[in-house]
């Protein structure tokens, strides 16, 4: 069993069927069909149907299935939930989520729908996208506000615009949210997802970004073209070298396991806990199938 | 007494070894046309005032075969005016060689009405042509010929151009004549050069006269009879595709990087090898993956060929490839290139592909990456007509690498719209599947079951594969079984296989 | 779902349907149905998509027009139950 991945969740505007239609075959670990932004208002009874239909139509693959919903403040949401849980939503991302209260407020209306469409009870799961100063603020209580959450998300364009500054290329301005939400997931034990990279074009600056928020904690990136699904991949990618030691560690670690005894050293070096929860980890993301283009 | 000859020489004839041989008449004897040496009367010329004169002097007459090319794509201007001037001068009947028409060559359509154009061959049709002749304009069904099938024809006598009318962008007042320079350029004259080796009479129509000699020429002035300066030969804007650039289309991307993944656990990619690749999206970029690739394997080509585009001149430059062997040149970049890089060789059809000749280039091909309108479950590949049975493409230089090249990469995007490009049967084949080995598309690669040993290096390479059949009800499961195309029983157009034999025929559309 | 005024969804985009409802000519109390379908070898699957969608929402008496653009019968689906709801709003 291959532990649930998000290393990239793919955006798909929600009412373009062209690219509704297959936004599996890039192999993303999750896609996020988008009713909010990407639709206008307008078209939101339009986007809804059109991803429903979809969603009961066509066979996604192993790709996680999110929805982006519009915001709890707008007249859409109540509908948007009804309509995606109905269709078999395996994920609510909730945009500009400020408090608790918030995932409180969605987790009725998502259980509300999963009675009405015959789901089990707590089969739909959550993710919160954090947009303001106050979301990060409250990033925790967010995070741990549901056993349904999954994920918190970093959502930057909001954000920078509440700090009164804009995006750089190093990010200065982000750092602060960033650590906060990567520490607050990994305090309520969910995943953290980082931001979008909206220069499609700028394959390097997206590269050191993507290093950048591995290297910080988070377990994947929001992306918006399919065409930043593979560098993800790779660099989420364990090294060669890195899997055969974490498959030596996990072998030492059985070895002392069968001994019976509770310690046990690989070179010289005690391995305790942390260190074989990491190596199991890259083997996980080293047995990903669709996984890295460059072994 | 033995004759003299005109400078007074006893020539004792009949001469023992040399039964047929003349006396002497006269510098000039033999060629009274020819002009005489007088110092004011500058250099010779085959240079003619009009089209219309041209015409007359080549002797064409109604019923005869004229050729022409194909090296300004979209932005040829020489077929119409040719076509048109003849039609004025009343011939009827006649056959067109081409080796390729495209969508700007509809005005032909009111010329086959007229009966000016009794017959065509060529390679592709697009357009309004394609669709007319679909459609049953024609009463003798247009033949479809490959690349190497057609400079096989030519050379063999299976089509006899009685006068060749060929566009150069320059070419001097003797007619030597070459494709890289002029405000025409289109950059290799490949399939030009055939038809000036073989055709009888040889006009060329230029726009770049230029002082003699313009050397150095991919047409010899031995072969050219007449030069009509025209005032444009060509669109330049759409002669080339400009600088071929990079795709950033995520389907083709998703596609290029299972090529070149395949073509590495293949074991293709390794110092010395040799690739031909197309001008589609996927292929331009698998060439960008492929330079990669081979910069990590440090593996160098030996040589690429085919359609030469800015992708493959770049790594000529750069060293990755040993030389480019040039039949057309797809973008300016390309035409650049060939007039500059001394590994950079324009090459004939006959050279790039005839089959029954010493051997020709696609013959030492490891891997060639075409596209498809279609594929079956056999592997058999449509280029030629659309899912609803109308011409549409070109045959091209298709079956020519796949029958030559160690390994024949087909790939298609599984689902176009509503279309599937994976279907049980194609409408119709152009190249047979025997000649396929692999097919790869955003939804999958398959292997064909007779290259058990590729299915082996891909699984050994850890790419994943699937039956062809599973990729056809893939495709069908997403668009739903379509109703079948309904054609009459009336062929309107015969494919040719490059050995000159039919391997299938295209049925009039009902309407 | 009775159809009270006019009622279009979806773009001429490759992959969608434009589709427009109206209410019937007076009287005229079925479904009157035209279908601009750019690949005939799909016609049959467009028309069958189309009424299915109208039965899904109820409706019994329409003018229905879809220009399609090779879109799958999950879009035209989707479409024919937008331009049902737009065409069935009260104002």
């Amino acid at each position: 069993m291959i532990a649930k991945l998000r290393r990239t969740m793919l955006f798909v505007p929600g009412n373009n069927p062209a690219m509704v239609k297959d936004a599996h075959i890039y192999g993303s670990d999750s896609i996020i069909f988008d009713l909010e932004d990407s639709v206008s208002p307008s078209e939101k009874d339009a986007a809804r149907l059109l991803v429903r239909c979809a969603l009961e139509a066509l066979d996604y693959g192993t790709a996680e299935r999110v929805v982006r919903i519009n915001g709890l403040d707008t007249p859409w949401v109540e509908e948007d939930i009804r309509a995606m849980v109905a269709a078999g939503i395996e994920v609510v991302r909730l945009p500009k989520t400020e408090n608790a209260a918030d995932i409180h407020r969605l987790e009725r209306m998502v259980a509300e729908a999963e009675r009405e469409s015959g789901r089990p009870d707590g089969s739909v799961l959550l993710m919160a996208a954090i947009e303001s100063p106050l979301g990060v603020i409250n990033a925790y209580p967010i995070a741990a506000a549901s056993p349904r959450m999954a994920a918190i998300a970093l959502s930057a364009e909001d954000y920078v615009t509440s700090l009164k500054t804009s995006r750089s290329r190093e990010g200065v301005e982000l750092a602060e949210a960033r650590g906060r939400i990567v520490i607050a997931a990994k305090a309520a034990g969910i995943m953290a997802i980082d931001t979008v990279f909206t220069d499609v074009a700028d394959d390097e600056g997206f590269a050191r970004e993507v290093a950048l928020i591995k290297q910080m904690g988070f377990d994947g990136k929001s992306v918006i073209n399919p065409n930043q699904i593979p560098p993800v991949h790779a660099i989420y990618a364990p090294k060669q070298e890195e899997v055969q030691k974490a498959r030596r560690i996990l072998e030492a670690a059985k070895e002392a396991e069968a001994r019976g005894s509770g310690v046990t050293a690989l070179d010289g070096k005690m391995i305790d806990k942390p260190i074989i929860e990491r190596a199991q980890r890259v083997l996980e993301l080293a047995g990903r199938p669709e996984g890295p283009w460059h072994p | 007494m033995a004759p003299m000859n005109s400078v007074n020489r006893e020539i004792p004839l009949p001469l023992r070894g040399l039964e047929g041989a003349q006396p002497f008449g006269g510098a000039w004897a033999r060629h009274a046309a020819q002009p005489r040496k007088l110092l004011s009367a500058g250099r010779p010329t085959k240079v003619l005032g009009s089209l219309e004169e041209a015409i007359r002097k080549s002797g064409l007459e109604s019923g005869m075969t004229i050729s022409f090319h194909h090296h300004f794509r979209e932005g040829d201007q020489v077929v119409n005016l040719v076509m048109e001037a003849i039609a004025q001068a009343g011939l009827r009947d006649l056959t067109l060689a081409a080796s390729s028409l495209t969508s700007i060559h509809a005005p032909l359509v009111e010329l086959c009405r007229k009966g000016v154009i009794k017959r065509i061959f060529t390679s592709g049709l697009r357009g309004e042509l394609a669709e007319a002749i679909s459609h049953g304009l024609m009463d003798l069904p247009v033949v479809i010929h490959s690349h190497g099938g057609r400079a096989r024809a030519l050379l063999e006598g299976g089509i006899e151009p009685d006068v060749a009318f060929l566009g150069v962008p320059s070419c001097d007042c003797y007619g030597n004549a070459r494709g890289w320079t002029g405000r025409s350029a289109c950059g290799s004259l490949g399939y030009a050069m055939v038809d000036a080796r073989v055709a009888r009479t040889v006009v060329l129509l230029t726009d770049g006269l230029e002082e003699y000699p313009a050397a150095p020429a991919s047409i010899s002035q031995v072969l050219v009879d007449w030069i009509v300066p025209v005032d444009s030969v060509g669109d330049p804007k759409r002669i080339s595709m400009g600088a071929t650039r990079m795709t950033r289309d995520p389907r083709e991307l998703l596609i290029a990087r299972r090529v070149v993944d395949a073509m590495d656990a293949a074991g293709v990619i390794r110092d010395g090898f040799s690739f031909q690749m197309g001008s589609g999206g996927a292929s331009l970029a698998a060439v960008s993956f492929l330079r990669q690739r081979m910069m990590e394997r440090k593996a160098r080509a030996s040589f690429a060929l085919g359609g030469i585009t800015s992708q493959t001149v770049r790594m000529l430059e750069e060293g990755l490839v040993g030389a480019l062997f040039d039949v057309q040149s797809f973008d300016m970049e390309a035409a650049r290139s060939l007039g500059v890089n001394a590994n950079h060789f324009e090459v004939d059809a006959s050279f790039y592909a005839t089959p029954d000749t010493g051997g020709p280039a696609v013959n030492l091909l490891d891997a060639v990456i075409l596209s498809a309108l279609e594929i079956d479950t056999d592997f058999n590949v449509n280029v030629i007509t659309g899912s609803d049975g109308v011409i549409r493409g070109a045959s091209g230089g298709h079956c020519d690498t796949a029958a030559g090249s160690a390994l024949t990469i087909v790939v298609a995007p599984l689902v176009r719209a509503r279309t599937a490009s994976i279907v049980p049967r194609v409408d119709t084949v152009v190249t047979p599947g025997e000649t396929v080995d692999l097919i790869v598309t955003d939804r999958g690669t398959a292997v064909n079951p007779r290259r058990a040993d590729l299915k082996d290096a891909l699984a050994q390479g850890g790419i994943p594969t699937v039956e062809i059949e599973d990729l056809a009800a893939l495709a069908e499961g997403i668009t739903g079984k379509p109703q079948p195309v309904e054609h009459t029983e009336r062929v309107v157009g015969i494919v040719e296989y490059r050995d000159g034999t039919v391997i299938d025929v295209i049925r009039q559309v009902k309407d | 779902m009775e159809i009270t005024k006019l009622g279009m969804a979806g773009t001429l985009e490759s992959c969608d349907a434009s589709v427009t409802v109206e209410p019937p000519e007076t009287g005229n109390s079925g479904i009157e149905l035209s279908i601009d379908c750019p690949d005939r070898r799909f016609s049959p699957h467009v028309r069958k998509a189309v009424l299915a969608a109208l039965q899904e929402a109820g409706v019994a008496a329409a003018r229905v027009f879809v220009r399609d653009r090779c879109a799958l019968d999950c879009t035209i689906r989707a479409r024919v139950l937008a331009a049902c709801h737009r065409a069935a709003e009260r104002i």
